[in-house]
């Protein structure tokens, strides 16, 4: 019972931007014996064989649904299907499977990966730090909020490929230029959601804290930081989508190494299979690296996923 | 339950011997006026109110919504800056908000992402008390309000009616001179809103600290008050300052005698006839 509400929540973590709204309004009767104290580990045993119980069906599905987009890729390859969008020179889908092969047993393939991940690690960071200081500053000064809102309306819409002539003549490196980009694409996101999570902290809670004798940093950090968390996460996730796009852009226009130069210079190549190849392994390596920033913040918003 | 409350007069006594003398708590509200708003916009919500609350004073402040009386709690919390006039606790000018003054709100004043143990102990661990003490006093509080079971729970775990208890046990573990509480059993059951009125007597009976309650149930400030002051709607003004003649301990059963019954009438006389002033203001 207690394991399907941990499930749940576990579908939507850091989306919630406000613990307060998960409340019932105080109408709950909480029972003392359901949960015995001291038995968290056996709580996260039930609650895993919960999760892999209530996913099970859907994880069935999405493999059904991956084999029938196998199918058809390598069928319309294998018959050269041509309407409209041509399949005649996609590589097959076992082409790209051999190629793949092949690279993992090449060095060369992981410091591709390797140099990738550490700009997004480089980019990352530093928008992290950046991007929640500035929302912070921006939902807490008006003056900071009014000074800085222009250059985030004006610059969030510019995609990362647009920055790339403008980087490449504004930074001293080329790696200089594509950690900027990298940077850049994660910076907005973490910005508008520290600001909007820092806004959304219940006054209540900060005038009891001041009540309780809390000082404005106090405050900041006991009330208005963990108030903010949900909302900071959910942005560092997006943040992290976002600088894989943006580090591609980058990296495949200029650049010598980096995931991103492998798949372009796969095409200038005509070597076809390891473009998908190439294509396959950011994918995977977006969707890790934002699922890693998601298990991050997680002993966090513990007390989030404990409401009920 | 009885053996705790014991023990923390005791320990409420020490701490209070050592600092200061027993009278804490006075509050003398001067001339106080609230306005809201600038220019055209603005408006009083309380009015040239004079009020004095001795040490140790249990005072409901009665009224219909929209009254004032959470401003004029406000105002004694230091969240609120009078427009003209002062508030003194203790003979000191309230400025701002402190740990003298302990604040119960009406829900959903908890930290949701601290546990029961670390809401209670917020305020002494602000106070820079040791680890070892912070927790002894949290503790003593979850004891007190029986939730001990609970203490690595968070907020959003328990009833309404339990964050309400630790609410009042985190507001008292400073010790305060005085607890504000701006409708805290308000979004309550009716059920347990009465045992939540009867452990609120009993635990203010061991701290002996003065409390101001707002309400606007007239049966909550009669069963609970020494002096019930009823303020009228917009402008904000105490029309009434009543005294409770009922004995302490108040006992649920007292309800149904005859003072009881006579005060109330009179509480609700007198709302009903401002409600009655107020409808005809807005219809006018």
């Amino acid at each position: 019972m207690s394991s399907q509400a941990h499930a749940s929540k576990h579908d939507e973590p850091a989306a919630v931007s406000d613990g307060h709204e998960s409340k019932a309004p105080g109408c709950a009767t909480p029972s003392p014996n359901a949960v015995p104290q001291g038995s968290r580990r056996l709580d996260f045993a039930e609650f895993l064989r919960g999760v892999l119980a209530r996913h099970a069906a859907n994880v069935a599905i999405s493999l059904a649904a991956l084999l029938v987009g196998l199918v058809f890729w390598h069928v319309a390859t294998h018959t050269k299907l041509n309407v409209y969008i041509n399949f005649e020179n996609v590589p097959p889908p076992l082409r790209v499977g051999e190629a793949f092969m092949v690279h993992l047993a090449d060095p060369e393939f992981y410091i591709h990966i390797a140099v990738s991940m550490r700009r997004i690690l480089t980019g990352y960071l530093l928008a992290t730090a950046l991007g929640v200081i500035t929302g912070v500053l921006m939902a807490r000064s008006r003056v900071a909020r009014a000074f800085v809102y222009p250059y985030i309306e004006i610059l969030r819409p510019i995609p990362a490929v647009a920055w790339i002539p403008l980087a490449i003549l504004m930074w001293p490196s080329e790696e200089s230029s594509i950690v900027y980009i990298t940077f850049l694409g994660a910076l907005f996101p973490i910005v508008l959601n520290t600001l909007h999570g820092v806004e959304q902290t219940p006054e209540v809670l900060v005038r009891a804290a001041k009540s309780l004798g809390a000082s404005r940093l106090q405050i900041f950090w006991h009330v208005i930081l963990p108030a903010a968390l949900p909302s900071i996460a959910a942005g560092l996730a997006i943040g992290m989508g976002v600088s894989w796009f943006s580090l591609l852009a980058g990296e495949i226009i200029s650049g010598q190494y980096g995931i991103g130069y492998f798949t372009w210079n796969a095409y200038s190549l005509i070597n076809y299979p390891d473009i998908v190849v190439g294509m396959l392994v950011i994918g995977g390596l977006g969707t890790l690296s934002t699922y890693a920033v998601k298990l991050a913040m997680q002993p966090f918003l513990a007390w989030q996923r404990r409401a009920r | 339950m009885n053996t705790h409350v014991v023990s923390l007069r005791e320990h409420a006594r020490d701490r209070r011997s050592g600092t200061r003398n027993a009278g804490r708590g006075q509050i003398e509200i001067r001339n106080v006026s609230i306005h809201f708003g600038r220019g055209h916009d603005a408006h009083p919500a309380v009015m040239e109110t004079t009020l004095d609350i001795a040490p140790g004073e249990f005072v409901c402040l009665l009224g219909p919504s929209g009254c004032g009386k959470s401003t004029l709690l406000n105002s004694m919390a230091g969240y609120v800056k009078p427009s003209s006039g002062t508030v003194l606790v203790d003979g000191e000018a309230v400025s701002g908000p402190g740990p003298d003054r302990g604040m119960v709100f009406q829900q959903y004043s908890l930290f949701p992402w601290k546990t029961i143990r670390d809401n209670i102990g917020f305020g002494p661990k602000l106070a820079g008390r040791g680890y070892a003490e912070t927790d002894s006093v949290a503790n003593t509080f979850l004891e007190m309000i029986g939730l001990t079971k609970f203490a690595d729970k968070y907020p959003a775990e328990l009833s309404g009616g339990m964050q309400q208890r630790v609410g009042i046990a985190r507001a008292l573990a400073n010790y305060p001179s005085v607890l504000l509480m701006d409708e805290p059993f308000g979004a309550l059951d009716a059920q347990t809103r009465l045992m939540m009125q009867e452990s609120l007597l009993a635990t203010w009976s061991a701290f002996s600290t003065t409390v101001v309650f707002v309400t606007h149930d007239v049966d909550e400030a009669v069963f609970l008050a020494d002096r019930v002051l009823i303020m009228s709607a917009g402008p904000g003004a105490i029309i009434a300052d009543l005294r409770v003649p009922l004995d302490r301990p108040r006992a649920a059963d007292m309800a149904t005698t005859p003072q009881f019954m006579q005060l109330k009438k009179q509480c609700l006389d007198l709302i009903r006839a401002e409600s009655l002033k107020a409808f005809e203001q807005q219809n006018r």
